[in-house]
């Protein structure tokens, strides 16, 4: 499979990139031979396989339900570029 | 001996015997980064004040008689560990005015015990990279040089300032994160130890995530034994880390120091890809020669889909970081670059904050997880990482543990391998398959290249049994003697 | 012919399917340690993990997953044993991490059924596709700043059910009954308290038309409805919606479109048409979730009556008819006070005065059963005067109005006010015998043929006897009398 620029277009539209006209030549580029060479897994068959999805094989622990987090707005504002009060602020979103 | 040329244990025992004081230590190693850094940029920042501090509080342990083995050692921290109230930048722009309000557990667990904290290690941005030359903050400098040449030579990645640090002695070890080969490749290329535990030896949390499911943190040290002390210190249950491993913490340091005899060390057939330098073959065989020299028995092994590991990690990585960076979007820390609305304030914010191989990983990533390329990429990678750990398991039946080269050469020329992405992929062809699997893997120092550079072999183990292999390791790191000493150095090479 | 809607080409049928999001009741979020509490200043209730900060990871909470399987055995639901979390990726201001943590590909509830009534007593199974357990997101808000829209996360990672139904409903009717139903189940179970003004359930109705017998067409999703009405209005004006188009020689287009209560219209979702593409996979931070049978055994045990088992119960156990038990298990407090005041009464008398003058009392005065001022040990007590004839039925009545304005026990209303009820045989026969003879000519008019009278010579004498008199002893000294 291979990349033409409309699709490097819209994955830098979802990844939120924003990519100028002229890069976008060097990524489809880039990102092509990336794709051609995974294009190699092709070969194997996977038939029957189940997929390994995490880097740990064991079940899921399960914490009890208590409340030990939060309560520090100050701290989770700290480092916010933009805030009003107490809350954090972005350009203004028309619904 | 210089104080900075020190091993952990050695300086350890000197601690002890109030020989010298953590703060003498310290002061030592806050020189050599001063003198050092501006040239190898091994940190991002520094906080020699900082380490004073906790190197008297040290002293004051020590005097108190409740030291341990990391009590006053100075380290670097790779800057992809959260420190609270110390920038942490993961070597990204999107980071500079970060400022954690917490601290990783691994970080805790070594303040806790005693360790004295340099500053943060430079790193590849956001781990994604085998040079370090992706790094916002610029590239580091290996101290090692090529025989008769200054050109500048990178200390491999993504732990680069980590390696570099440690093996210009400028601390005596460092944290390394590992997710395809991110501690042990520039270990390699820098003459160092350093272990990739098991996945969930050591806790993720306040780590900087850069593919969850790979992602690992480890020691970089000059010795076996001293990544042992700090693989000690650094493992645990974490229970704010669901992916953290419910194990007691085995003595390590002893396990370092165990003989390998009767044990059964597998040479995998496969990792004799096309065009492995005679170098590294030969290197390889000096280890196969050492461990049976030791008492060991050599059995051939094969694991089949070895070649398939760098195509797996090259969609898994990529696709779990489009999803983990996805949160620097200028809005809740990090730096913002305002826009026309909400989507253009995300788009200028990334398009800025990020570097061109973070951006790369993060489209490859976002494609392979896409509407109709999921299956035919991301899935197929999965079920092939799902054969890849079957191959190990069963190599696990008949050996105890795996020797490898560590990489498929020593360090590289700062500028070299550039031409596109995926030749510099190729450095972690030895590494990703153990990473993938997310069993252990150590890479110790084991001789020079023709140039002088050094290089490593790999040692890949059981999950959870570093134990056996610290015990190979240190048995190649006892025969070969690498005693060779980087240039650039505190103190001056020798 | 089920419910249709007649447009300028024939009969259209609706057909509909539910995803309610039903926020699960729990002290804690479902992947942090911070209060999963309503309200609260801005970014309190927000630990780094909620608000996506490098290197947070999510553990999940235990509660909530026993919270998701109670009502996966509500809906009747295969539940799960094993099943994971994804990522569903999207950027969003108050989505922190830029993804959701969801259960897309393996939730932990598959098939299940829902029971549902309708208005003619007809009753109609809906089923449950399945249920899964993902966060909640932050809150936007577009109105604080004139320049800036800003985030509050105190929402964000809150655990919520999202519980999908079949496209099986086929009238705005049905889609308010399933809501109801879902609604009431919820309550019972405690997994999640209903209350769709606070947001605390929510649905996204997925609805299309067709000719009767075709296979379905394209169908539109409302997002965010946020009340049973609502939802019943959605439904019917989308598909009106729906079938101009057709009928005009249009295409219904897929789309995610919102509901707009003061115009009782639908409208297209413009700035969300951005095609989304969620990148699903499975979330590396957690490790599939595998249930301990023993303990979901114990959560299975543990598990409160339904409504229709109940309903069921009390119509076998207390002989009232389907239709009153409906109404007595509405909820779980007004079954509880029902059998309060049934437990060794007569059942069926209970049942119409608690669906009778008590609940038109509570209307009347604005009271809940939990502050009414009549208790269940109350209305009992007036049950047992009635009962055990200290009072008649009628007197009753009187007794009980005392009780909501007073709120004073029956029995010391009764003494107080010596209401009760004149069984003396002798007093009776001379009221009976005064009113007769005070009225020669009706007892004429009667015993020439006009029965109806009798009741005439009853009310008098009751009134005579300030209603007081036992009614069936009235009635036969009366006959008697009378000849």
């Amino acid at each position: 499979m291979s990349l033409d620029a409309a699709t490097v277009r819209r994955i830098a539209k979802l990844a939120r990139i924003r990519v100028d006209e002229a890069e976008i030549a060097i990524l489809q580029t880039e990102l092509n031979a990336i794709l051609g060479y995974v294009d190699q897994l092709n070969e194997v068959d996977v038939t029957g396989i189940e997929p390994l999805s995490g880097g740990a094989q064991m079940a899921m622990r399960l914490r009890p339900d208590i409340c030990n987090d939060g309560e520090m707005p100050e701290k989770i504002l700290a480092n916010a570029p933009d805030r009003a009060g107490e809350f954090f602020a972005v350009p203004k979103v028309v619904e | 001996m210089s104080l900075t040329d020190l091993t952990i244990a050695q300086a350890g025992a000197k601690l002890a015997a109030k020989e010298i004081s953590a703060v003498e230590l310290t002061a030592a190693h806050n020189a050599a980064v001063a003198a050092l850094n501006p040239r190898l940029n091994a940190f991002i920042t520094t906080t020699p004040e900082f380490a004073l501090e906790q190197a008297k509080t040290a002293d004051a342990t020590i005097a108190a008689g409740k030291a341990g083995p990391l009590t006053g050692i100075p380290l670097a921290i790779k800057d992809l560990f959260c420190t609270e109230g110390v920038r942490t930048t993961a070597a990204s722009k999107i980071l500079e005015p970060f400022i954690p309000p917490y601290e990783s557990t691994v970080t805790a667990q070594l303040k806790a015990a005693g360790a004295v904290f340099l500053g943060k290690a430079n790193l590849d941005e956001f781990a994604m990279g085998s040079s370090n030359i992706t790094s916002g903050y610029g590239p580091v400098e290996n101290p090692w040089k090529r025989n008769g040449s200054d050109a500048k030579l990178v200390p491999g990645g993504s732990s680069g300032g980590s390696a570099a640090a440690v093996a210009a002695r400028m601390a005596l070890g460092a944290t390394g994160t590992d997710t395809g080969g991110s501690i042990r490749q520039p270990a390699s290329f820098t003459g160092l130890a350093g272990i990739k535990p098991t996945y969930g030896r050591c806790s993720r949390f306040g780590i900087i995530a850069f593919a969850s499911s790979l992602d690992q943190a480890g020691p970089m040290a000059r010795t076996v034994e001293d990544c042992a002390i700090m693989l000690g210190a650094m493992s645990g249950f974490d229970a704010k880390d669901s992916t953290s491993a419910e194990r007691l913490v085995p003595d390590f340091r002893a396990a370092a120091a165990r003989s390998v005899k009767g044990l059964r060390i597998g040479i995998p057939t496969e990792y004799r890809a096309d065009g492995m330098s005679t170098e590294i073959a030969a290197l390889w065989e000096k280890g196969v020669a050492w461990l049976r020299e030791q008492g060991a028995e050599i059995v051939d092994i094969s694991l089949p889909h070895t070649k398939y590991g760098l195509p797996v990690y090259y969609i898994v990585a990529p696709a779990e970081a489009s999803s983990n960076l996805a949160r620097y979007d200028g809005v809740r820390f990090g730096k913002r670059v305002d826009g026309e609305d909400l989507i253009d304030m995300y788009e200028r914010t990334r398009a800025a904050g990020f570097g061109a191989e973070v951006k790369r990983r993060i489209m490859i990533g976002t494609y392979v997880l896409s509407h109709g390329y999921y299956d035919a990429y991301y899935l197929r990678a999965q079920k092939i990482r799902a054969l890849m750990l079957r191959d190990f398991t069963l190599a696990f039946d008949k050996v105890d543990a795996i020797l490898t080269p560590t990489a498929p050469s020593a360090a590289f020329g700062l500028g070299e391998k550039m031409a596109d992405p995926v030749t510099m992929y190729l450095n972690d062809v030895f590494t990703v398959p153990a990473s993938l699997a997310g069993v252990p893997a150590m890479s110790v120092p084991a001789g020079l290249s023709a140039e002088g550079l050094p290089l490593g072999l790999q040692i890949i183990g059981k999950h959870f049994d570093e134990e056996t292999v610290l015990a190979v390791s240190a048995a190649i790191e006892r025969a070969a003697n690498f005693t060779a000493k980087p240039s650039l150095m505190a103190g001056g090479a020798n | 012919m089920g419910y249709m809607l007649e447009g300028s080409t024939g009969a259209w049928e609706i057909v509909v399917g539910l995803e309610i999001h039903a926020q699960v009741i729990s002290k804690s979020k479902l992947f942090s340690g911070a209060s999963a509490t309503y309200g609260g200043a801005p970014n309190a209730h927000v630990s780094f993990v909620d608000a996506g900060f490098p290197g947070m990871l999510p553990v999940i909470n235990q509660e909530c997953v026993a919270q998701a399987v109670r009502t996966g055995l509500g809906l009747q639901a295969q539940i799960n044993l094993m099943s994971r979390f994804d990522r569903k990726n999207y950027f969003y201001a108050d989505l922190p991490n830029g993804y959701q943590i969801s259960q897309f590909a393996h939730p932990i509830v598959g098939t299940g059924v829902v029971e549902i009534e309708l208005q003619d007593g007809s009753i109609k199974h809906i089923g449950i596709t399945r249920l899964h357990l993902e966060q909640d997101a932050g809150k936007s808000m577009h109105d604080q700043h004139p320049s800036k829209s800003v985030i509050d996360l105190n929402r964000a990672g809150v655990a919520l059910m999202e519980i999908v139904s079949e496209p099986d409903i086929r009238s705005p009717e049905e889609a308010g009954a399933y809501v109801r139903k879902i609604r009431q189940i919820l309550r019972y179970l405690g997994t999640c308290d209903g209350n769709m003004e606070e947001g605390s359930m929510r649905a996204d109705v997925n609805v299309s038309v067709r000719k009767p017998g075709e296979a379905f067409r394209t169908r539109c999703e409302i997002k965010n409805v946020n009340s049973v009405r609502f939802v019943m209005h959605a439904v019917e004006a989308e598909a009106q919606r729906q079938i101009s188009v057709w009928e005009s020689g249009g295409e219904v287009v897929q789309e995610t479109r919102l509901y707009d209560p003061a115009r009782g219209e639908t409208r297209s979702m413009r700035s969300k048409e951005d095609a989304h593409d969620y990148r699903y996979f499975p979330e590396p931070d957690l490790l599939p979730l595998v249930l301990d049978e023993a303990w979901m055994a114990k959560l299975k045990s543990n598990l409160p009556e339904l409504p229709d088992e109940k309903r069921r119960r009390f119509c076998a156990q207390y002989g009232i008819t389907f239709y009153d038990a409906g109404v007595l298990v509405a909820d779980q407090t007004t079954a509880d006070f029902y059998e309060s005041v049934a437990k060794g009464r007569d059942a069926r008398l209970a049942a119409n005065w608690v669906s009778g003058d008590f609940f038109a009392a509570l209307n009347r005065t604005g009271t809940s059963i939990e502050t009414s001022p009549v208790s269940a040990a109350a209305l009992g007590e007036l049950l047992d005067l009635i009962g055990d004839k200290t009072i008649n039925g009628r007197i009753a009545k009187d007794v009980f109005e005392l009780m909501v304005e007073t709120g004073k026990m029956p029995g010391a209303i009764v003494e107080e006010k010596g209401l009760r009820q004149v069984t003396d045989t002798g007093a009776i026969e001379a009221a009976v015998a005064a009113v007769l003879a005070a009225n020669p000519d009706k007892v004429a008019e009667y015993k020439s043929g006009k029965d109806k009278l009798f009741g005439f010579f009853v009310g008098q004498v009751m009134k005579a006897t300030q209603g007081k008199g036992n009614p069936a002893l009235v009635n036969e000294i009366v006959k008697a009398q009378l000849g």
